[in-house]
């Protein structure tokens, strides 16, 4: 499995300030952060890490970098609040400071996208992780063959970036969205995010599938794509463990031989497909 | 102008039927349309058509007194539509509103059930197509109830949560 990246800040927390923080959709925030130290190191991040983001006084944990550091120092993050530590950092006010240890985990494999056609299939809050690859593909120097991304969200209300949406689509990304339930007036899509793969032709060979979401969706999206033709070796998953120290040294993220926070959190499918069906993991 | 034996032929659903149970079936069929916002059918009526979808959108929809009607699936053109034609009380369990200007191939339901019991040869066939679809609903719905993007109440290995 592979290693994880170049890491700045391991063990002692750099310090951000809250520049923005804007409620994305109910229980989810957004907030933008400046790195007053490193800024350059901390630019090295690649799409799929995530950083230890600290709550002084009340606590750390993995979030994935919605946007990547820039050479500024500038990062943000797509937060939904759900216990201590979450609400402590979507509480913070414009000009307050979190703790930032990281960058840490393997990331997407971006190496592998250049000539495939790439399909991204996210679901809820996973569309956060996926942001800055799906940015990567639509405005950065990608050699990608063609981009496409299936979203899932629970109702319209819960779709995230609705106005990055419409960028990618307008940079060539080809955007389908769906939603578990709607009320009558939705004109869109309704039904699972794995629906959305019949409609569109896939080149199984040449493609490379990014997934995040759900864990159980992550497996009904693997198993269609693997159904399709889509090679297991090509089909990418970003999980999820509590986690403490983040490098690999306490095993609170341990999935069958792997460490999520150091091995991780993206995996190709043939390495973790026979422990995903496997409860007690 | 295609014949209603060539647009069953090259629908998705019916890939590969052989040319007797195409025959067969275009004995049911008709070519409709329906326009934007119009039911194409009603939850209690009689199911008496079953629907592939050629182009356009439809959505599933159910409601409660009280409550806003709920969209709970919307089929696409390659689809079918119409499940409550196949087993008695042949009644419809939801309404289907077109989201945009439809076409399809209708089947006279009376019709097709005969034809199926006539001919098992054809009706099998029928079921084969039917069956994969129906269980892949019967996930989606599966998958719809359990509100996967909801906070789940647990998360992590069983040793995290013990720890
Ligand atoms: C690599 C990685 C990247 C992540 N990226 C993000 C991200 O970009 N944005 C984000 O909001 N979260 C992300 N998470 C999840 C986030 O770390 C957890 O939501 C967080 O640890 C919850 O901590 P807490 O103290 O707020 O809540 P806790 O008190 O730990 O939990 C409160 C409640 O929320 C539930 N819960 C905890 N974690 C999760 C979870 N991951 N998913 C659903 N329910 C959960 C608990 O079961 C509990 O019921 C990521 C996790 C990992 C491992
Ligand atoms: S969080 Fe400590 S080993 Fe992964």
């Amino acid at each position: 499995m592979k290693q994880g990246h170049h890491q700045t800040h391991d063990s002692i927390p750099a310090i951000a300030t809250v520049k923005t923080k804007r409620w994305e959709i109910e229980g989810v925030a957004i907030i933008d952060v400046k790195l007053s130290t490193n800024q350059r190191a901390w630019a090295q991040s690649k799409p799929g890490q995530f950083a230890m983001l600290y709550g002084f006084g009340v606590g750390e944990i993995p979030i994935s970098f919605s946007t990547l550091p820039s050479a500024e120092g500038r990062v943000s993050f797509t937060i939904r609040r759900t216990g201590a530590v979450s609400a402590a950092l979507t509480r913070i006010k414009c000009g307050g400071v979190i703790g930032m240890r990281g960058p840490f985990g393997n990331g997407w494999p971006i190496e592998q996208l250049a000539g495939r056609d790439v399909v991204i299939i996210a679901g809820g809050l996973g569309v956060a992780p996926l942001r800055p690859v799906i940015d990567y593909l639509a405005f950065g120097r990608s050699d990608a063959n063609r981009a496409t991304l299936f979203y899932g969200a629970r109702e319209p209300a819960a779709i995230l970036y609705t106005k990055d949406i419409e960028r990618w689509r307008n940079a060539g990304v080809d955007v389908h969205t769906t939603v578990d339930t709607a009320s009558h007036d939705w004109r869109g899509n309704v039904g699972v995010v794995t629906s959305l793969l019949s409609g569109v032709p896939l080149d199984s060979e040449n493609t490379v599938a990014l997934i995040c979401g759900p864990e159980i969706m992550m497996r009904y999206a693997a198993e269609a794509l693997k159904d399709a033709g889509v090679s297991d070796e090509d089909v990418w998953l970003s999980l999820e463990r509590n986690m403490k120290c983040a490098i690999g040294f306490c095993g609170h993220c341990q999935f069958g031989p792997a460490f999520i926070c150091k091995d991780g959190p993206a995996f190709a499918y043939d390495q973790i497909r026979s422990n995903l069906f496997v409860r007690e993991l | 102008m295609k014949s209603i034996e060539d647009l069953i032929r090259n629908h998705p659903f019916l890939q590969d039927l052989d040319k007797t149970s195409i025959a067969l079936m275009a004995g049911c069929a008709k070519n409709v349309a329906f326009d934007q916002d119009t039911y194409i059918i009603h939850e209690g009526q009689s199911a008496d058509q079953f629907f592939l979808i050629r182009n356009g959108a439809v959505a599933l929809e159910s409601y409660a007194p009280g409550r806003d009607p709920v969209v709970f699936c919307t089929l696409k053109s390659c689809d079918f539509l119409g499940v409550s034609w196949l087993a008695p009380p042949y009644r419809w369990q939801y309404d289907a509103r077109a989201l945009e200007p439809v076409r399809a191939i209708g089947f006279d339901a009376d019709c097709l059930r005969k034809k199926c019991d006539a001919n098992t040869a054809m009706g099998y066939a029928l079921m084969k197509r039917f069956v994969p679809s129906l269980m892949q609903r019967l996930q989606a719905a599966r998958l719809q109830m359990m509100d996967i993007y909801g906070a789940p109440p647990t998360i992590g290995s069983a040793q995290d949560r013990a720890r």
